[in-house]
């Protein structure tokens, strides 16, 4: 059934927004808007999707990605990133740090929705 | 008479011709023709040759006849000088072309700091020293063409003749010294002509001096054999050999060689090239040798075959003579005038030059104070105080010879003046070889030589009751024992010569060293020093001049008077394009001064050039840093590296600057991708949320009305919100640019707080109370009324956000401390973190995430803002609260009383 995602974003609106289309393709939407305790919160709830924002208060979406990544309960856990940052320069970082997917605000719902339907899809046959 | 007259045709031709060689030479010098004759190793090897006079020329064989072999000493000690040409002679012959030395009287006052009085010493004992050889010359020239006569007529021409003929003879070689050697001002300027002149006078003696030995060994004697076997049988073939006699004159032909004016002139000022001294190293002693073959037996068979009594001085004259041979006895005579003539002139020039440089300029100078810098031409005065004392010295040297009557005196003076002028030595090689010898021990060391010179040597010379009386002699001066002139200190048993030459120069020397011990050069004559005894290491200038305050004009006058206006135009010229300024006047740096003053000391002799380079420029200043490197043996390295140093160091301060510069534009790199990045984020995340909706909105079916108007909501805020970020960012980009205008009104503090706090009550429905007393608000301000609503909109805005307090409040204080209105706005929230006050009025800083809808930019606006009105906003420490000061400034502090 529903698959388990949580959204990292603090913006108010977007996570709104999300969750609405997130939501009605039958998925579990939580949310989580602080970056410092992130990390704990995605380790402990162990979703099937994380969707991160880079520009967290707190702790960096990146920074908060390589913790991901150095943790082997977390490492292949399919990461969605967004950032309003549109710089080259934070692709090459994300893709570094070990992105699965990464998208620039504002994006359109239908991309987000065959991302999330594709990391979710492509998780869920390798494991 | 007639052989007479002819002899002094064929004299007369002889001149012309000297005349001819020595203008022809000019003019090729001048148009820089002929060099590889001019500036030849033969013609310097040739110019040396004036070293054997009419006295080494006629007198040799005198000697010879006299003492036997010692003759052979006056050759020895140049010899010796010449085949050690890389001690000393190479050493005299650097510092002289690297310092523009005029003469022995400039080296020496150059090296002891440029002291003209120690110049003007030497010049005095130069002239004293050289002019009763001059007489000698005279003599001699004289004495031979009364011989001439007396062959001839059977009886010796009568005085008045003699006297006559030594006049012209001394008038002729004062017009030629006057026409050749006062061409160039430049004493460093070759004077070809009297060069070549000399030269050829050279080729002369040597050839009838080698003609009469030959007529004397084969013609008369019959071969070598028959020469030896007579050499053999006669008393000169005893083998006497005194050892000190032979030492002492060694020792002081050798001085003479490097010491006597003459000798200085042809061998360093006249130099062209230091290779030529390596040549004349080995030719010069061949020259000699060649000059001394056939002493020996002409002087046996002089004494072989002319009568008893007759002067052995003149036997190479008078050997011909009595076998008939008129033609060779002509060429003799001609060996011996050439002799006298080229020794006169060379040293009439070197001791003209002394004299004109340190004695008549210092004077001519000293007389018209300031006259350095007036218009006119100095060189004139300069050419023509030399002639004046060419004429001068020629003069004396006539003077003496009609004083001295022919003497027997006469015959002893080369040696006499030999040893006067080998006094110099100590001190000369005192001053290139030993930094520590000062100008005090040179000049005590001369005087004492001199004295000692004079009292035992000089003045004993005219005999007995001649000028020193017998009582003296016998005696001692003032009955003193120990000051007998030929046994000094009470010891006798000396030859006298040697007696003299011994004391005079152990004296000086004693003492020319200890008063250098005991004595402390100024940093000047240490700066010489240095430059002389290293002249190999580096032939750099002293850096003396430190006073760019000369001006350029004065010295352009100045060295137009001495070197000519071309010359002088020139030079300057040339320093300007060196230093790179338009123009034709350069930069009086210390280099340049520096280098003037060489060309001028090439002029008028080193003292005298600096003392007039210092009437302009004010005098010499010896830094620190200069005695620094006079005290270190290696004075040129320090100053080099020194310079390199400093030209490091202005390398690495600029690479610092770079470094800095390169930082401040990587800090202003990053701040502007930050800002970029900050904008971009600030503006991407309202339309995120506008797309998402409008997106759900389009294309979600069976929304319900209500969430139809709660997303149409949402975006209608990030619009707004989209909206009132680009204004704050156009704001703030032409409050930070100063493009601003500001709107200057009149309005009262209490109306702008209540518009303030209505406008902030409109926009944000959070609740807020205020406590305010308005009566403190009674202030009529001057700015710009709108501005600082704006400010005030955007502190009360702040406060109503913001505030975490249960029951938010926000006190408004005015106070007025001076002329300075103060706005106050503290709420009763929680304060903000000391770490954050840094930088919350930095664009984009947002203190906490409370809230996402501020872009932080309000209170950069802020300060922005009062900035402009020329007041300010800053956070106001210990409320409890979070609190902020709005200074009013003065001027409209002012406006509101």
């Amino acid at each position: 059934m529903g698959k388990h995602v949580l959204l990292v974003e603090d913006e108010l609106n977007i996570i709104e927004a999300i969750r609405f289309l997130l939501s009605r393709e039958g998925w579990q939407v939580d949310t989580h808007s602080d970056g410092a305790d992130a990390t704990d919160v995605i380790r402990s709830s162990k979703p099937d999707l994380v969707v991160l924002d880079v520009m967290l208060p707190g702790k960096s979406g990146f920074d908060i990605l390589e913790e991901l990544r150095g943790d082997a309960a977390t490492a292949d856990l399919p990461v969605l990133m967004l950032t309003a940052r549109g710089q080259s320069r934070d692709r090459e970082m994300a893709e570094k740090a070990g992105v699965s997917r990464f998208m620039t605000k504002p994006f359109s719902n239908t991309e987000v929705l065959t991302a999330v339907r594709d990391l979710l899809y492509v998780h869920g046959q390798r494991t | 008479m007639a052989s007479l007259n002819a002899l002094v045709a064929v004299c007369l031709a002889y001149v012309f011709f000297l005349f001819c060689v020595a203008f022809a030479a000019e003019r090729a010098g001048v148009r820089g023709r002929a060099r590889w004759l001019l500036r030849s190793p033969l013609v310097y090897t040739l110019s040396l040759s004036i070293y054997c006079t009419a006295w080494t020329f006629y007198g040799a064989v005198g000697y010879a006849a006299r003492s036997g072999l010692e003759y052979v000493t006056i050759y020895l000690g140049p010899s010796l000088v010449m085949i050690g040409w890389w001690w000393i002679a190479r050493r005299l012959v650097r510092i002289g072309r690297s310092h523009k030395v005029t003469s022995i009287a400039d080296l020496i006052s150059s090296r002891y700091g440029k002291s003209n009085g120690l110049a003007i010493v030497v010049t005095v004992m130069a002239v004293i020293g050289v002019t009763p050889y001059i007489a000698l010359q005279l003599q001699s020239v004289t004495a031979s063409l009364s011989l001439f006569a007396a062959a001839e007529q059977g009886s010796l021409t009568d005085a008045d003749e003699a006297r006559a003929a030594g006049f012209w003879i001394a008038v002729g070689l004062a017009l030629f010294t006057v026409l050749f050697g006062t061409r160039n001002l430049n004493v460093n300027e070759r004077q070809h002509g009297v060069v070549i002149a000399v030269a050829v006078e050279a080729v002369v003696k040597l050839i009838a001096l080698l003609a009469v030995g030959v007529f004397v060994v084969w013609g008369i004697a019959g071969g070598v054999s028959e020469t030896l076997a007579r050499i053999d049988a006669s008393d000169l073939g005893t083998w006497e050999m005194d050892g000190s006699r032979w030492a002492g004159l060694t020792f002081v032909s050798a001085a003479a060689f490097l010491c006597l004016p003459r000798m200085f002139q042809v061998m360093v000022v006249e130099n062209d090239d230091e290779r030529h001294l390596q040549i004349a190293s080995w030719a010069f002693p061949l020259y000699l040798m060649l000059m001394s073959l056939f002493v020996v037996p002409i002087a046996v068979i002089g004494l072989d075959l002319l009568p008893t009594g007759s002067n052995p001085d003149f036997f190479v004259l008078s050997l011909p003579l009595s076998q008939g041979r008129e033609g060779l006895a002509t060429l003799s005579f001609l060996g011996g005038f050439s002799s006298a003539t080229s020794m006169v002139i060379v040293a009439t020039l070197a001791l003209s030059t002394m004299v004109s440089n340190h004695v008549v300029m210092p004077v001519f100078l000293y007389l018209h104070q300031g006259g350095a810098t007036q218009s006119g031409d100095v060189r004139n005065v300069v050419i023509l105080s030399r002639r004046l004392s060419i004429l001068a010295i020629i003069g004396f040297g006539y003077i003496y010879y009609r004083l001295s009557g022919g003497s027997g005196a006469l015959a002893a003076i080369g040696l006499i003046s030999f040893a006067g002028v080998a006094q110099f030595l100590p001190a000369m090689l005192g001053g290139i070889f030993w930094r520590g010898a000062t100008r005090a021990g040179a000049l005590v060391g001369l005087g004492v030589g001199f004295s000692v010179w004079v009292f035992t040597m000089l003045l004993p010379s005219f005999g007995p009751d001649a000028i020193l009386s017998a009582a003296v002699f016998d005696h001692g001066l003032f009955g003193i024992n120990g000051l007998r002139p030929q046994a000094l200190f009470g010891i006798p048993g000396l030859d006298p010569t040697v007696h003299a030459i011994f004391w005079s120069l152990l004296l000086n020397a004693v003492s020319f060293a200890l008063v250098s011990l005991l004595t402390f050069p100024d940093p000047l004559e240490r700066l010489q020093g240095a430059q002389f005894v290293n002249v190999f290491d580096h032939s750099g200038q002293t850096r003396g001049w430190q006073a760019p305050v000369a001006e350029s004009e004065d010295l352009m006058i100045m060295a137009q008077r001495i070197l000519g206006a071309e010359e002088a135009q020139r030079l300057f010229q040339t320093e300007a394009d060196r230093q790179g300024n338009g123009g034709y006047l350069p930069k009086p740096t210390a280099d340049f001064l520096q280098r003037l003053e060489l060309e001028l000391a090439g002029s008028v002799g080193g003292a005298t050039a600096h003392a007039m380079i210092s009437q302009i420029v004010g005098g010499t200043a010896v830094s620190v840093q200069d005695l620094l490197a006079v005290a270190d043996e290696s004075a040129q390295m320090l100053e080099y590296s020194s310079q390199l140093e400093a030209k490091s160091r202005e390398l690495s301060q600029t690479a610092a600057q770079l470094r800095d510069a390169n930082a401040k534009l990587m800090q202003l790199s990053d701040q502007k991708d930050a800002f970029l990045s900050q904008i971009s984020h600030e503006l991407r995340t309202p339309m995120t949320s506008i797309r998402a909706f409008s997106e759900i909105l389009r294309d979600t079916d069976g929304l319900g009305p209500l969430e139809k108007t709660k997303y149409a909501n949402i975006i209608h805020v990030e619009a707004i919100r989209l909206t009132r970020l680009l204004d704050d960012l156009l704001d703030l980009s032409v409050l930070e640019n100063g493009q601003v205008t500001l709107n200057q009104q009149s309005g009262s503090l209490v109306d702008l707080l209540d518009h303030a706090i209505a406008t902030a009550q409109a926009s944000e429905a959070r609740p807020i109370a205020f406590k305010r007393r308005r009566l403190d608000e009674m202030v009529t301000l001057h700015t710009d009324l709108d501005r600082l609503s704006q400010v005030f909109i955007n502190l009360v805005t702040n406060a109503q956000k913001y505030c975490p307090a249960e029951a938010p409040e926000l006190r408004i204080v005015v106070s007025q401390t001076g002329e300075t209105v103060v706005v106050d706005f503290i709420d009763n929230g929680s304060g903000i973190p000391a770490a954050s006050r840094d930088v919350m009025f930095e664009k984009f800083s947002r203190i906490g995430a409370q809230d996402g809808n501020g872009a932080g930019l309000g209170l950069a606006i802020c300060r922005e803002i009062m900035a402009r009105l020329g007041g300010d906003v800053s956070y106001l420490d210990g409320t409890g609260g979070t609190a902020f000061r709005v200074t009013l400034p003065q001027s409209q502090a002012l406006a509101a009383q």
